[in-house]
């Protein structure tokens, strides 16, 4: 379980995050939504140890992640796909997955072999390089990465960005199994409200670097208020 | 072709390949430090030339030549990670002329401390290689055990170097720090210490590059020992391609036969303005490089 307390970052002047709680649960999907500039993503970046906080607490069950280095928050077993993908263009498929295995305690081949079966177009594409793939190979990739290393938490930060209406819904059903069965805390940040909203337990908006409202997703989902205000138009 | 002609094509290319190795190895060392932290490391020669004499120090006491081989590169070894921490790592994203100014900084005091501890005179450095060239048909090619010695070295240099690279974990976090540091650290790995040991690997390569060039008989360490083998080795490393380690060996070795030939059938005075025509042709034909792949520019 994550747990963030009144956290507030800033950029210089610019204060991105202004007193930020809300807890994540394990096994659970929570989803952090908002228009662009909430803050969501520095949300993600401040919990992998990317950026320092100004003020506030996260803590991972025990411990604390506030000014630890972020790959000492990744050796603690915090998983990020950034926004973007972060694959390594020059690198193959493989070396991309051989990466994030480094910190796995599973032997290398059998955690290949767990990624190649759960997404199989990585393993028939395994030699090509990572420049080559498609938006949607591209984020499988990142997420089979992220996945290899046996992460307990996995930040996923608009995964659905660039990919077509069909990608995104295989990859958010994915998401969907993947917390079911590896009883992962997944942290979702997304811009489309409806695709996020489907598939979380929870779902925190944020509006200008504050909780404007933290609750089941369902309950979001029925509050229409909420919605017109924040989210536009949920299906 | 006669005799001669062909006796004499074949004592051009082992000479040349004898120099464009250690310029090979040299834009090696560049080239390690380019990739992990994108400076471009004009101290190059006078740090390893610093360890050598660490070396000699050793040497001094009559060990032997390998002890001062071994003692010599762990000297590289500490020279480059203690510069990287101390001096480097404030480097680190400031403006692209802030490291240039100081690693030029750098190399002048360097040099001006070893002339004041050890004097400029030449030290000889005798080592079990004789250099007497064999013969072919009665005729000297240029190869000697010596020329084999520094040929044989630079080759398993580089190649460990690339098993390094391409087949082990350790390669695989020192390209992916290098390439994507965030990233990297985003999966765990150590991209500080990465950045070292790319800094500790460099000067290592140009440690053993410089024990071989002190160590032929006609050269000797002396405080400038690596400045005119720095500047080749630095075409090489530009025409290669900064980003290529392939790259850098193919084109020190291709420099190196080149240049031997333009000295033994022009002028040995045309061989700098050879490697300067070198440089600029091929910078104005591929600016990144002969083997970097190029890359979409923001502008």
């Amino acid at each position: 379980m994550i747990a963030v307390e009144e956290l507030s970052v800033s950029y210089g002047a610019v204060q991105a995050l202004r007193g930020v709680s809300f807890r994540a649960e394990t096994g659970m999907i929570t989803a952090v939504l908002g228009a662009n500039g909430a803050g969501k993503t520095t949300l993600l970046r401040t919990i992998s140890g990317l950026k320092e906080p100004v003020k506030g607490t996260i803590t991972l069950d025990e411990h604390s992640l506030v000014r630890e280095r972020p790959e000492n928050i990744a050796r603690l077993g915090v998983g990020h796909v950034p926004e973007g993908r972060g694959v390594i263009s020059e690198f193959t498929v493989e070396e991309n997955l051989r990466l994030g295995a480094m910190m796995a305690k599973v032997n290398l081949s059998d955690g290949l072999n767990e990624q190649y079966e759960r997404f199989p177009v990585l393993g028939e594409r395994r030699k090509q390089h990572a420049a080559k793939l498609s938006g949607g190979e591209r984020q499988m990739l990142a997420m089979a990465r992220a996945l290899i290393a046996q992460p307990t938490v996995l930040l996923l930060d608009e995964p659905s960005l660039g990919l077509a209406p069909l990608v995104t819904a295989q990859l958010m059903h994915a998401i969907r199994d993947l917390c079911a069965s590896k009883s992962l805390t997944v942290i979702l940040v997304e811009q489309n409200a409806t695709t996020a909203l489907r598939i979380s337990d929870y779902a925190v908006i944020l509006y200008l670097g504050r909780v404007v409202a933290n609750d089941a997703a369902a309950n979001i989902v029925a509050d229409e208020d909420l919605r017109e205000h924040y989210l536009g138009k949920v299906e | 072709m006669d005799a001669f002609l062909t006796s004499r094509i074949i004592s051009d290319i082992l000479a040349g390949l004898t120099n464009g190795v250690i310029y090979g190895l040299v834009a090696l060392s560049l080239v390690l430090v380019w990739r992990s932290t994108r400076i471009l490391n004009f101290a190059q020669g006078a740090m390893p030339m610093f360890a050598a004499y660490v070396g000699m120090v050793v040497f001094a006491h009559e060990l032997g030549y390998w002890p001062l081989v071994g003692i010599s590169i762990l000297a590289g070894f500490t020279v480059g990670g203690v510069t990287e921490r101390v001096l480097v790592r404030h480097l680190y994203g400031k403006p692209e002329i802030n490291p240039i100014v100081v690693m030029v900084g750098f190399l002048i005091v360097l040099e001006g401390v070893a002339a004041a501890i050890w004097s400029t005179t030449p030290r000889g450095i005798p080592n079990p290689f004789s250099p007497i060239d064999w013969q072919l048909g009665g005729k000297p090619v240029s190869l000697s055990p010596f020329s084999v010695y520094e040929i044989v070295t630079g080759l398993v240099v580089m190649t460990l170097i690339a098993v390094l690279f391409r087949f082990t974990k350790l390669g695989l976090q020192l390209r992916a720090s290098a390439l994507a540091p965030e990233v990297s650290r985003l999966l765990g790995v150590r991209v500080g210490r990465m950045l070292t040991l790319g800094w500790i690997l460099s000067t290592g390569v140009g440690t053993i590059c410089t024990v071989l060039v002190a160590s032929n008989f006609f050269t000797g360490l002396t405080p400038q020992v690596m400045d005119g083998i720095f500047a080749f080795g630095f075409i090489a490393a530009a025409v290669g391609g900064l980003d290529s380690p392939v790259g850098a060996i193919v084109a020190g070795v291709s420099i190196g036969i080149i240049l031997q030939f333009v000295g033994d059938y022009v002028n040995s005075n045309a061989i700098i303005l050879t490697a300067l025509i070198i440089l600029i042709v091929s910078l104005m034909v591929r600016p990144n490089g002969l083997f970097t792949k190029s890359s979409a520019r923001r502008v």
